[in-house]
C-alpha cells in the first residue's frame, strides 16, 4: 500500500467520524425538539451565533430550530470543570467513557452508507469492505457494555453500580434474540447464486425485490426490539433509569467523560438505525421492485456517476434519520419496562420467538430454493 | 340489582402490547402538529388576572397626595413583618394638605420577607397600598429587595379613586365651623 493510499484511508475514516459524531450531536437536539413537540413545547430556540443569526429569514429560522444548541452543548462539556470524586477508582472512572465510545465509532467501518457503479456493477461505499461484517457489528458493538459496566464499577457508589449491573444482564439477554433474529435474513441473503458471506452489502443486494422487513417483519419485529435493549433507549433504559437510579452509570461523571458517554448513547442509536436500514429497509435501495415494476427502480441513480453516488448516500441517511426518529419518538410515547419484566420478554419471549423464526424460516428458503433452483 | 362487569381475557394481539404501542405511537404524533402552549416569556407576557397579589405597591390619589397616612396597621398586621414605617409629620410644603396631620417619612417593604398575602391591602383603611399586578422583581444585592418609599410610589402610581376622603373631612369641617360662627 503506497503513502497516499494509507493517508486517503485516514482522511475518509475522519471524514466519516465526524459525519457520525454530528449526527449522535444533532441527534441529541432532534431527542430535545420532538420530546418538546410530542409535549406541547418549543424545545430549544435561542442559541445563535453571532454573525449567521443575524442574516434575515435563515438566520432566525435556524435558530428556532436550534441548530447552533449542540455546539454551544458541546462547548460547554468541553470548558466544564472535570470533576473526580475522590471515592472512585481514577483508572478505570477515566477509562470508561473512552470504552464506552470506541465500540461506538468502530462499528461504522464496515457500514456500507452507499454504492457506486463501475461498469455497471454496484460497488459499495465503505471503509472496510470486510466479509464478516454483521459478525464484526456484533461483536465490537457489545463492547460497548464495558464502558457502562466500568463507568458503574469504578465509581463506587451505588446507584451506578446498579445502573451497570443492570446495563450487562440486558444487553447479554438481548445479544442472543438480536443475533439469532437476523439469521433468517442471511440465509435469504445467502441462497443460491449468491455472493455467499456475512457483509451488509450482501443484504443489502438481496433486497432487490422485496425490502426484508415486508416479508421477514418477525425478524425485523425481533431485532428492533432487541435494538432499542442494546442502546439502552427506552423502553428499556434500565442502566440509566433516571428516577431510580438516579443517572445510573453516569451518576458520578460530569464535563466531558459526560459528554462521551451521552455521545456514545446517540452514536449507538445512529449506528444501529443505520445497521437496521441496511438489514431490512434495503440500504440505499429507492424502491423494491417486487417482481413486477421495471429494475431501474432499485437503484434509478445507477446511471449518473458521481451525482448518483451522492443520492444514493442522502437516500440511505434518510431512512435512518428517520429510524433514529422512530428511537425518538417510541421514547416519548412509551414508560419503561420493569427490571424483571425486561429480563422476562428478552428470555421468555424474544428468544423462543427467535429461534422459531429461524426455524421457520430455514425450512421455508430450503424449500424455496429446492424449487427455485430445479 | 348488581351490574356484574364481564372481564374479558386478553388476546393473543393485546397480550403483545403492540395493538397498543401502535395507539400510543398515534397519539404522540397527533401531539406533535397540535398548536405549542409555550409562552416565549420575556417577549410575551402572561395575562395577569384581575384580584392578582402581585408585589405590594403604594398608591396616590388622584390630586398626587400621598394616601398612606402612617397609622401602621399593616406595619403590625404584617405575617413576616416586612414592612416597616417611621411614622412623621405632614411635609412642610404639603401646606393644603395639613389637615391630615401624618405622613410615612419612610416606608419599607422587605421583598426577601414579604409573602404576599396582601393583608396589608385588606387592613389599610385609607386604601394606600395594594397588591398589583408586578410578579417580578429582580436585584443583584439585599438591600435592592427592601422597597423603599420612592420605589413603592414609583411602582404603585395612582388610583383612580375619587373617594377624596380628606378632602370631603375639610369641607365638612369648614362647614361645621361656619355653622358655630
Amino acid at each position: 500500500m503506497e503513502a497516499t493510499d494509507i493517508l486517503l484511508r485516514f482522511v475518509y475514516a475522519l471524514i466519516m467520524i465526524v459525519v457520525v459524531m454530528s449526527m449522535a450531536g444533532y441527534s441529541v437536539l432532534a431527542e430535545r425538539k420532538v420530546a418538546s413537540w410530542i409535549q406541547g413545547r418549543v424545545g430549544p430556540n435561542r442559541t445563535a451565533l453571532p454573525l449567521v443569526s443575524a442574516i434575515p429569514i435563515i438566520g432566525p429560522f435556524l435558530k428556532g430550530l436550534g441548530i447552533w444548541q449542540p455546539l454551544a452543548d458541546g462547548a460547554k462539556f468541553l470548558f466544564k470543570e472535570d470533576p473526580f470524586p475522590s471515592h472512585v477508582k481514577k483508572f478505570y472512572y477515566a477509562l470508561a467513557p473512552m470504552l464506552a465510545v470506541v465500540p461506538a465509532l468502530v462499528t461504522m467501518v464496515v457500514l456500507p452508507f452507499g454504492a457506486y457503479w463501475e461498469d455497471g456493477v454496484m460497488q459499495p461505499l465503505v471503509l472496510a469492505p470486510i466479509d464478516v461484517g454483521i459478525l464484526f457489528i456484533f461483536a465490537v458493538s457489545s463492547l460497548g457494555v464495558y464502558g457502562i459496566v466500568l463507568g458503574g464499577w469504578s465509581a463506587n457508589s451505588k446507584y451506578p453500580f446498579m445502573g451497570g449491573i443492570r446495563s450487562s444482564a440486558q444487553m447479554i439477554s438481548y445479544e442472543l434474540a438480536m443475533g439469532m433474529s437476523i439469521l433468517p435474513v442471511f440465509m435469504w441473503a445467502n441462497g443460491p447464486n449468491s455472493m455467499g458471506d456475512l457483509s451488509l452489502f450482501n443484504v443489502v443486494t438481496a433486497q432487490n425485490q422485496a425490502w426484508l422487513f415486508m416479508w421477514q417483519p418477525l425478524s425485523a419485529f425481533i431485532f428492533l426490539v432487541a435494538l432499542f435493549a442494546e442502546t439502552n433507549r427506552l423502553p428499556f433504559d434500565m442502566p440509566e433509569s433516571e428516577t431510580e437510579l438516579v443517572g445510573g452509570f453516569h451518576t458520578e461523571y460530569g464535563s466531558f467523560k459526560f459528554g462521551l458517554f451521552f455521545v456514545a448513547e446517540y452514536a449507538h442509536m445512529v449506528v444501529g438505525s443505520a445497521v437496521f436500514t441496511l438489514l431490512f429497509f434495503g440500504g440505499w435501495n429507492f424502491l423494491p421492485s417486487f417482481g413486477i415494476l421495471p429494475d431501474w427502480i432499485v437503484n434509478p441513480w445507477a446511471d449518473w456517476g458521481l451525482f448518483g453516488s451522492v443520492c444514493s448516500v442522502l437516500w440511505f441517511l434518510a431512512k435512518t434519520l428517520f429510524l433514529v426518529f422512530f428511537f425518538i419518538w417510541i421514547r416519548w410515547t412509551l414508560p419503561r419496562y420493569r427490571y424483571d419484566q425486561v429480563m422476562n420478554l428478552g428470555w421468555k419471549a424474544l428468544l423462543p420467538l427467535a429461534l422459531a423464526n429461524v426455524v421457520v424460516y430455514a425450512i421455508g428458503i430450503a424449500i424455496f430454493d429446492r424449487v427455485v433452483t430445479n | 340489582m348488581a351490574k356484574v362487569v364481564e372481564r374479558k381475557p386478553l388476546s393473543l394481539a393485546e397480550k403483545t402490547y403492540v395493538p397498543q404501542i401502535l395507539g400510543g405511537l398515534k397519539v404522540t404524533v397527533r401531539n406533535m402538529f397540535r398548536p405549542k402552549v409555550t409562552l416565549q416569556y420575556p417577549e410575551e407576557r402572561p395575562i395577569i388576572p384581575d384580584g392578582y397579589r402581585g408585589v405590594p405597591t403604594l398608591v396616590k390619589d388622584p390630586h398626587g397626595r400621598e394616601k398612606c397616612v402612617s397609622c401602621q396597621l399593616c406595619e403590625f398586621v404584617c405575617p413576616p413583618k416586612a414592612i416597616r414605617i417611621t411614622p412623621g409629620a405632614m411635609p412642610e410644603d404639603q401646606a393644603e394638605h395639613a389637615h391630615v396631620e401624618k405622613a410615612p417619612e419612610e416606608f419599607e417593604i422587605n421583598m426577601l420577607r414579604c409573602i404576599y398575602c396582601g393583608m396589608c391591602q385588606e387592613v389599610c383603611p385609607e386604601e394606600a397600598i395594594f397588591l398589583q399586578d408586578i410578579y417580578s422583581i429582580v436585584g443583584y444585592t439585599r438591600d435592592e429587595f427592601v422597597h423603599k418609599k420612592a420605589k413603592l410610589y414609583e411602582l404603585g402610581g395612582t388610583l383612580p379613586d375619587e373617594h377624596y376622603k380628606w378632602d370631603k373631612k375639610k369641607q365638612a369641617e369648614e362647614a361645621a365651623a361656619e355653622v358655630q360662627h
